[in-house]
């Protein structure tokens, strides 16, 4: 083949022009987002998944104390009824954290990223969509779940006269906070994908903030392990999930969630930081 | 403002790697710029630079005569294909694009369009991850075309299509420059880009080789071999080797010689009493063009070998 082989006779474009306004816009940004999130399997799985091991597990380990229900006037006083049928949430946690990893580790596994940002050059919107979705799709999923497994772990813990009614003092705000500290979570998640851009990595110090950061603070010596571990990530955050936190070990419940959203909001302006600035 | 791409002392470095090194060329409107350079020559780095993905390390890059990072509607500016192409597997093509869509808020009607122009229609439903390396082409263009942009830049458009596909996008690239678009496509395929392309962009290992037209460019190259075959090749052979001329004896008797023309082959081998019964000069084609001017600036290159060119394939 040679550069004297004739061109084909040159074929009109059959695209017609499109000249209506283009103008990006955080509220566009968000419906992109939302197109991309209901047409991705991964966020349908995660979100089936946070629903299923609040109720189930809620469930379960309602069976379960009932079955060997506490004895002993001590143990009943300090047996917390909701947090029996809320326990789901502690395994949940990990779904709404992999759901916001996913949201964006997906886009740099597959490559899409670079679609995404070349349509957003300011790229923050992008971020921003997808942390105001994983909040409004973990909320939508585990709120209802929540109530469920409550209800559920109630009528069952009533069987042995161990149930708590929703409207004692701290018990719908801890339902309620069930659901916020998953979307906080799905925000940290958000963020470590962001900060890592792969999907392993992020899923990995998702685990380690979690749970390994607590192990390690168990180290601590007496009295410094208590100071420390209620400014932990989970432990503060799950302050607004206990209908009475022990003030000695525990902050108090919206102090504890606030300084749980404060670790997500650093977590996302570092990604935020990273998103920004740099190469795709 | 008018369309087009100015690259201005363009530089870009990865750790200690540099992909693109002091670049300065300007894409014009109207016409289908090549932009071609052997793998690895930079033109991925430039064309993410192109579309605002990756920072410049020095120098600039102007697209319709902003940063492309400065746009307010940058689908309407410019449209991108880059290689590999970036799709969420279980996703459709229709949802890929709509997504797309919404973030400019291109309406509905605008996808659908678009992807009867590509020929997607019947498979628009589909999960992108299980289509065929020319259906993904088609629906990368799509995505380049959805804002009908200004600057149109795809990396490699033509991989993996058809002959049929590739036809197909020939002409829609002459018809987006006839539009008055700056249509600007890398490719690392000579003979490919001389029939698609009017102006060439030339690299090799991230520096300016060419900024020329097509025509120009094959002219500019080294003179083509010429192929003799005569009733003493020996002797001809003896007569003709010389400093700047080589001489190689082709497999079916015949000799190549590069650095002379023809007319002084014969009259060589009139003086010499020797009978010419062939001599024909071989085309000069882009991809010799290419290779001369590219030989430097390859990184990794197959040790040098004689090719064997169509009529000894017999033997």
């Amino acid at each position: 083949m040679t550069a004297t082989t004739p061109n084909p006779a040159p074929v009109p474009a059959t695209l017609p022009a499109y000249l209506l306004s283009q103008r990006v816009t955080q509220a566009r940004v968000l419906r992109s987002e939302w197109t991309k999130l209901r047409t991705q399997l991964s966020t349908f799985w995660a979100l089936l998944a946070t629903m299923i091991l609040i109720t189930g597990f809620g469930i379960g380990y309602s069976l379960l104390r009932e079955a060997r229900p506490p004895h002993g006037a001590a143990a009943i006083a300090s047996f917390d009824p909701a947090a029996v049928s809320l326990s789901g949430m502690q395994l949940a946690q990990i779904a709404a954290g992999v759901l916001g990893v996913l949201l964006i580790t997906s886009e740099y596994a597959t490559g899409l990223i670079r679609t995404t940002i070349a349509a957003v050059p300011r790229r923050l919107p992008v971020l921003w969509g997808k942390a105001a979705l994983v909040v409004a799709a973990t909320v939508a999923a585990s709120l209802p779940a929540a109530f469920a497994a409550f209800l559920a772990g109630q009528s069952i813990l009533a069987r042995r006269h161990l149930s708590v009614p929703l409207s004692q003092p701290g018990v719908a705000r801890a339902v309620i906070g069930s659901a916020l500290y998953l979307a906080v979570a799905g925000l940290l998640g958000l963020g470590l994908g962001a900060l890592l851009r792969s999907t392993a990595a992020g899923i990995a110090a998702l685990f380690g903030l979690l749970f390994a950061v607590p192990l390690v603070a168990g180290f601590l010596p007496g009295s410094w392990a208590d100071d420390v571990s209620r400014y932990l990530p989970a432990q503060a955050g799950q302050a607004v999930t206990t209908v009475h936190p022990d003030p000695t070990t525990s902050l108090a419940p919206w102090t504890g969630f606030g300084v749980f959203c404060a670790y997500a909001a650093i977590l996302l302006g570092l990604a935020a930081l990273r998103v920004r600035r740099g190469d795709v | 403002m008018s369309a087009s791409i100015e690259i201005r002392a363009l530089t870009k470095r990865y750790g200690t790697t540099t992909a693109v090194s002091d670049l300065t060329f300007t894409v014009r409107p109207g016409t289908v710029t090549g932009f071609l350079g052997p793998n690895g020559a930079g033109k991925s780095t430039t064309m993410r630079m192109i579309l605002g993905l990756d920072e410049p390390t020095s120098g600039s890059v102007l697209v319709n005569g902003r940063p492309p990072r400065a746009h307010t509607a940058p689908l309407r500016e410019v449209g991108g294909m880059l290689d590999p192409r970036g799709v969420y597997p279980s996703r459709s093509a229709y949802h890929h694009l709509l997504a797309l869509a919404q973030t400019s808020g291109i309406r509905r009607s605008r996808v659908d369009e678009v992807i009867d122009a590509v020929g997607l229609h019947s498979v628009a439903g589909r999960r992108a991850g299980g289509f065929s390396l020319g259906m993904g082409q088609r629906l990368g263009i799509a995505a380049a075309l959805l804002g009908d942009p200004a600057t149109v830049v795809l990396d490699e458009p033509v991989n993996g299509l058809d002959v049929e596909g590739i036809r197909w996008i020939r002409g829609l690239l002459h018809g987006l420059a006839a539009q008055g678009k700056t249509v600007f496509v890398s490719s690392h395929l000579m003979s490919e880009i001389a029939q698609t392309a009017t102006h060439l962009i030339v690299i090799g290992g991230g520096r300016l080789i060419a900024d020329t037209s097509v025509a120009e460019f094959i002219a500019t190259a080294a003179p083509p071999p010429v192929r003799v075959r005569s009733s003493d090749q020996h002797a001809l052979a003896g007569l003709l080797r010389s400093p700047g001329v080589t001489v190689t004896p082709a497999g079916d008797g015949s000799l190549t010689v590069a650095g002379l023309p023809a007319a002084q082959i014969g009259a060589a081998a009139a003086d010499a009493g020797i009978t010419v019964v062939e001599l024909a000069t071989e085309q000069a084609s882009l991809e010799d063009a290419f290779v001369d001017l590219t030989q430097d600036a390859v990184e990794f290159r197959a040790p040098a070998r004689p090719l064997a060119g169509p009529a000894f394939e017999e033997e």
